[in-house]
């Protein structure tokens, strides 16, 4: 099976993040990045379905070279080869315009199924799967906490509101995939895997090597962008139910802020 | 006059998701702001007759695609479906729930119509005829504000139990369109549903959520948080902790990965408040947190805080919530 993952490098969950003085991006050096945990669960079906039906994992990123490091840790983790699409013109543009770079880069594997976070904790738009398997004209199976496999078709679960969908398709398909850790367990990357991933191919591709027209990418063609970030409105400070009252005077008050003051019970 | 507002709207087991009236609402709100007309989608099976209901949102035109093969949702049907009838339609923004539906839909809907789309906004502006919208980034410790490019419509998905539900005082009836759309051959399909009919509360619909961690030591004392959620009406949820410990199942995550909630009252009952489980409930209007360390980051974050033995605390605030709602009734 020829599988690709659609790899994203994010901040860790824990960064403080600050806005940089443009106003419209973050301060970005001294970060330490991940890679986005929803598509290292998509990483881990992945392996899984290699390791069933045989074939190979190939990674598609996009980003610049700082991406290298999340790309050796996935390929560490038992991914085959890897294409980085590092082209500024990426960075300036949509989201739209990203994954129509990837797709071109997909189109040239020829995969059977396209493994892929279903967000990314970064912007947290919950778009590219959707809008890769638009561009390819597959279907999607959208928010995976199971995954199942006859190497024919491809059958998730899919948590709604208030209940589970189960939806199969036929191959060539993409799954995005949602879940946690407790789900999916994706595996470490052990010693020889992190000594091998060094050495497995890694090409990196311009918009140009993917026969793509530059002029159609960047913040020119771009349909939407984000124009201002600001922190979060900061919570008026709250108040610890202080510790003269005992365990009743606690509760009791507490009902009564509730009720009275926040109106909400 | 500017070109129409138009709304998606959601619906399920024969009837409109709640969300629908939101993203309903708002759409009347920023049709207003840019003095045009709203209509709405409304798609499924046996639907035509409670499209009617959108009129008490202000709603002036459905356009309705109603067959049993849109009984369920599945995304290459609908997303053609709802493609067509935009095109007919030519609205000058869109909005929809973002919803696990929504979001899924939208995202396919920006690439085969080539327009930008802002997921899980939480507020829209309209600055001089120009529309702004803003969502949660990075887990909730920052906010991006979008615009869009001269000549694309602004397509806008809106987090669930953020936007107002208003009722207009006087219910129009809106004019109906009806839209038959060729299906396309689908490659995947709906095997099953299996919805949750325990009556149980959705967590993302809650209006009260009463959430357990770490230190609630084992499966089985969570008991005491239903007990409290049963008085409230509230939903019980949980941090990672718990959920990976395996004493409750990940639909009942709140956080970073697991569930985005809203509710009014977020309770959080032994939890210390790790940025994964904020970026889940950090934009609940109140929070009241339980924990015996003072120094739990929770504590920054909460209206309310009580630093006590969860196990000694529940049971005797339960005690007095009952008393409480004994004299409301």
């Amino acid at each position: 099976m020829n599988i690709v993952v659609m790899l994203k490098q994010t901040p860790d969950t824990e960064s403080v993040i600050r806005i940089a003085s443009n106003g419209k991006s973050i301060v970005a050096d001294d970060l330490k990045w991940i890679i986005n945990p929803y598509d290292e669960f998509a990483l881990e079906a992945a392996l899984r379905l290699k390791e069933t039906h045989g074939g190979k994992v190939t990674l598609v990123s996009y980003g610049p070279q700082r991406v290298v490091e999340a790309i050796r840790t996935a390929l560490a983790m038992g991914a085959d080869d890897a294409v980085l699409i590092d082209d500024p013109l990426l960075a300036e543009g949509d989201l739209l315009s990203a994954v129509r770079g990837m797709a071109a880069a997909v189109k040239e594997l020829s995969p059977d199924i396209i493994c892929c976070g279903a967000r990314a904790i970064d912007y947290d738009q919950a778009q590219r799967g959707a809008m890769m398997a638009e561009f390819l004209g597959w279907p999607h199976l959208a928010l995976a906490v199971s995954l199942e496999s006859d190497g024919v078709k491809v059958t998730i679960k899919r948590p709604i509101e208030g209940g589970i969908v189960t939806l199969e398709a036929s191959l060539p398909a993409l799954v995005t995939f949602g879940g946690s850790h407790s789900i999916w367990n994706p595996r470490y990357a052990s010693l020889p895997g992190i000594m091998k991933a060094k050495k497995k191919p890694l090409a990196t591709k311009s918009l140009t090597d993917l026969g793509l027209n530059p002029a159609e990418f960047g913040g020119n063609a771009a349909k939407i962008l984000i124009t201002a970030l600001e922190p979060p409105p900061q919570r008026p400070s709250g108040r610890i139910i202080n510790g003269d009252l005992d365990l009743e005077g606690k509760a009791r008050e507490l009902v009564r802020a509730l009720h009275e003051e926040a109106r909400v019970i | 006059m500017a070109k129409n507002v138009c709304v998606i709207t959601e619906f399920r087991d024969g009837k409109f998701r709640r969300v629908s009236f939101e993203v309903a609402s708002e759409g009347r709100r920023i049709a207003d702001a840019l003095g045009t007309q709203l209509s709405a989608i409304v798609i499924g099976s046996g639907v035509t007759e409670k499209a009617l209901e959108l009129g008490s949102y202000g709603v002036e035109t459905v356009y309705v695609a109603d067959e049993p093969a849109l009984e369920q949702y599945l995304t290459e049907t609908y997303v053609t479906v709802t493609a067509a009838i935009i095109k007919q339609c030519d609205p000058g923004v869109v909005i929809l729930p973002a919803s696990v539906n929504g979001k899924d839909l939208g995202a396919r809907l920006a690439a085969r119509l080539q327009v930008g789309l802002a997921q899980d906004c939480v507020e829209i502006q309209v600055d001089i005829g120009t529309i702004k919208a803003k969502w949660p980034i990075f887990a909730g410790k920052c906010f991006a504000w979008s615009s869009w490019t001269e000549g694309t419509i602004p397509f806008i998905s809106c987090r669930p139990n953020v936007m107002d539900c208003l009722i207009p005082e006087e219910a129009k009836t809106p004019q109906v369109e009806m839209i038959q759309v060729p299906l396309p051959e689908a490659r995947s399909r709906v095997q099953r549903v299996d919805l949750d009919t325990s009556g149980k509360i959705e967590l993302t619909e809650a209006n009260i959520i009463i959430s357990g961690g770490r230190g609630m030591k084992e499966a089985s004392n969570y008991a005491m948080l239903e007990d409290l959620a049963g008085l409230l009406g509230a939903a019980v949820g949980a941090s990672r902790a718990a959920v990976d410990s395996g004493w409750r199942p990940h639909s009942d995550q709140v956080g970073q990965t697991g569930k985005v909630v809203n509710p009014n009252l977020y309770i959080a009952v032994g939890i210390s408040g790790a940025i994964q489980h904020l970026a889940g409930m950090g934009s609940s209007k109140f929070i009241a947190a339980v924990n015996k360390d003072g120094d739990a980051p929770i504590f920054s974050k909460a209206d309310y805080g009580i630093v006590d033995d969860l196990f000694q605390f529940i049971p005797v605030f339960t005690e007095e919530v009952r008393k409480y709602k004994a004299s409301c009734s």
